[in-house]
Parts: C-alpha cells; structure tokens; sequence
C-alpha cells in the first residue's frame, strides 16, 4: 500500500509539472485523486496521461505548422479582397512553398491520407492562383478555402479565425472563405460587393 | 527541308495502352454516349494513357509537341485514373474541367489548330458543361 500511495504521489508531482505547462488538466487532476486501487490501474493511467500531455505539445506543434499556411492564406485573402491580382499571384506562389514544406510524418497514422490528400488538393489550387487571371484565382480560392478549413480541423491553429459565408458566390451556391478579423471584406467581389457575406462561426 | 526529313526519324514514347483500367472516367461513371464521344475525342489525347495517333500525330514537330503536352497533361489529370482521386480531387479536378471549357482554355487551341475535330462547337460545351455540373453537384 506504501508504495501505492508513494508512486501515486510522484505521479501527481509530474502531473503538476504538466499543469504548470499548459495549465488546464483540472479534470485529469480530479481523476488522478481517486486511484490507487491497484497497481495495474494505476500503471495504466500513469501511461494514459503520459500520452495526454505528448498529445497536447503535438497539438500546439501541429498548429505552429500549419501558421505558415494559414498566414499565406489570409494575406492571399486580402490581396482578393483588394481585387489586386499581381499580390494574390505572388502569395499563392508562396503558399505553394509553403505546402510543400508541410511535413505530415509528425501527425498520427489515421489523420496522414486525409492530410496528404487536403495538401495536394490546396497545393493545385495555389498554382493555378500563382498562374491565373482574377476570376479564374477566386474559382481556386473557393475551393482553397474548403481545403484550409479542413485543414485546421486537423491541426487547430494558433490563431482567432472567423469563418464567413458569401451566399451569392458560385451561382448562388456561396462559397466560405477564412478571416482574422471579425468585420466581413468578401474576397469572391472584392469592391463590387464588399460587404456581402456572414460570420458561420469563430474558430479559437 | 533536309532538316524536316532528317527530324522524322527522331524517336518520341508512344502514349498508348490497349486496356482501359477499371478506374477510368467513362466506367465509373454513367456517361452518355455524347458526352463520351465529345470527352474521348477532345480531352483524352493528353488526359489518359492512350493517345489517338492519326498520321500527323507521327509527324515532327507534332510528335515532340505532343508529348510535352501529354507528360503535363496527365500530370494534372488523368481520365483513366479517375476513380483513384478521393472525393476532394475529383471536386476540384470537376471544378477545373468546367471552368477551362467554359473559358476555352481547353482543349488548348495550339492542338486544336491541327486537331480539328477536338475543336469543341458551343453545343457540344454546352453539353459537357451542364453534364459535368450535374456530376459535381452528385459527389
């Protein structure tokens, strides 16, 4: 029973030391208060919250990496918003490169086909915006914005995103898009129609 | 003119198979014949595996360029590859088909030129446009 109690306690100790980290495990804290009823059970969600915390520094890995893609892409946004080709020619050439260094190997077997799939999906429509006339770049971006959307699902983000809908785009199927900001600047008609479109949800 | 004699016995890759795989377009999906002739005639000489190769096609310069074409080509989308795309690609693939007819980007007039019959009048676009839609629109 001594030795119970004691590896219970070091085990608390650590878990502290991961609270102190990234600060919001009460629940697993409140848990970890009721065992000592066996060693196995013990050894188990010793192991369990081992994996919770790696889980946790992979989580905010994850989004760091996808924050070069997300950053490309609002600004790629922006350029859209201000009818300026040349400017969203030239970030989606960078998003390309920056999809390109996206290394999938870090995430978990089950989530690397889904990921492998949005990032060669994102990185042809990166191209053809790189490549293409206004029009034919907000074709792309409506279906680059689906691909990040689905994207950070994935990998979470470290920023406050505003998901917003345009309802007339696409003949009138609409069409969402990705923003920092919470005020709408509709990236598919720029200053024909600027403030066209709603905020679907806030992601972060 | 020696010079034009002498580049026919260049050798090019001949782009053809004689199997069509269980994953092309045409078996996968319910195509109207119309819609399959109009595709296979002006799409599949640089979308699949399988390029028709009329004399001229045999012919430099026309050779060399179609080859170019068709390696770029199948890059970004291969007609009897279809159904290995996942439902995302295949959207977007979709997508690419009916904004490039749409505009006559495709098929590319540097092919039509010598293609005539690839050529696509504004019926037969209208056709695998609203076709192709409803396609997309089912995935």
């Amino acid at each position: 029973m001594a030795v119970v109690f004691l590896s219970t306690t070091s085990c608390k100790d650590t878990k502290k030391e991961h609270d102190n980290e990234d600060g919001h495990h009460s629940e697993q804290m409140e848990e970890n208060g009721h065992m000592g009823d066996g060693m196995e059970d013990h050894s188990k969600m010793e192991n369990d919250n081992m994996q919770s915390s790696d889980n946790m520094m992979a989580k905010n890995q994850h989004a760091t990496m996808s924050s070069q893609i997300v950053g490309d892409y609002l600004e790629l946004k922006d350029a859209l918003v201000a009818d300026d080709k040349d400017a969203a020619a030239k970030t989606g050439g960078r998003m390309v490169s920056a999809l390109k260094d996206f290394d999938i190997g870090s995430f978990p077997a089950g989530q690397q086909k889904e990921l492998k799939d949005i990032i060669e999906d994102a990185k042809e429509h990166a191209e053809h915006i790189e490549k293409s006339p206004i029009d034919h770049q907000r074709e792309h971006f409506d279906v680059l914005s689906k691909d990040v959307i689905d994207l950070i699902a994935i990998t979470g983000t470290d920023k406050t995103l505003y998901q917003d809908f345009c309802p007339m785009y696409n003949n009138n199927k609409g069409a969402q898009w990705l923003s920092a900001s919470k005020e709408i600047k509709n990236p598919y008609y720029g200053s024909k129609m600027m403030t066209c479109g709603s905020v679907q949800k806030q992601i972060n | 003119m020696i010079a034009l004699v002498g580049i026919q016995f260049m050798p090019t890759t001949r782009n053809q198979r004689d199997m069509v795989p269980k994953t092309d377009f045409m078996v996968v999906n319910n195509v109207p014949t119309e819609v399959e002739r109009i595709i296979t005639t002006s799409c599949y000489d640089c979308h699949s595996n399988n390029t028709e190769y009329p004399w001229y096609n045999r012919v430099q310069p026309v050779a060399w360029f179609l080859e170019g074409h068709i390696k770029e080509g199948k890059e970004e989308l291969n007609f009897n590859e279809w159904d290995t795309y996942s439902s995302r690609r295949k959207n977007s693939k979709l997508k690419s088909i009916i904004s490039q007819i749409e505009d006559d980007e495709m098929p590319l007039s540097s092919y039509t030129i010598i293609h005539r019959e690839a050529k696509l009048s504004k019926e037969e676009k209208k056709i695998v446009f609203e076709w192709v839609s409803n396609l997309k629109d089912s995935l």
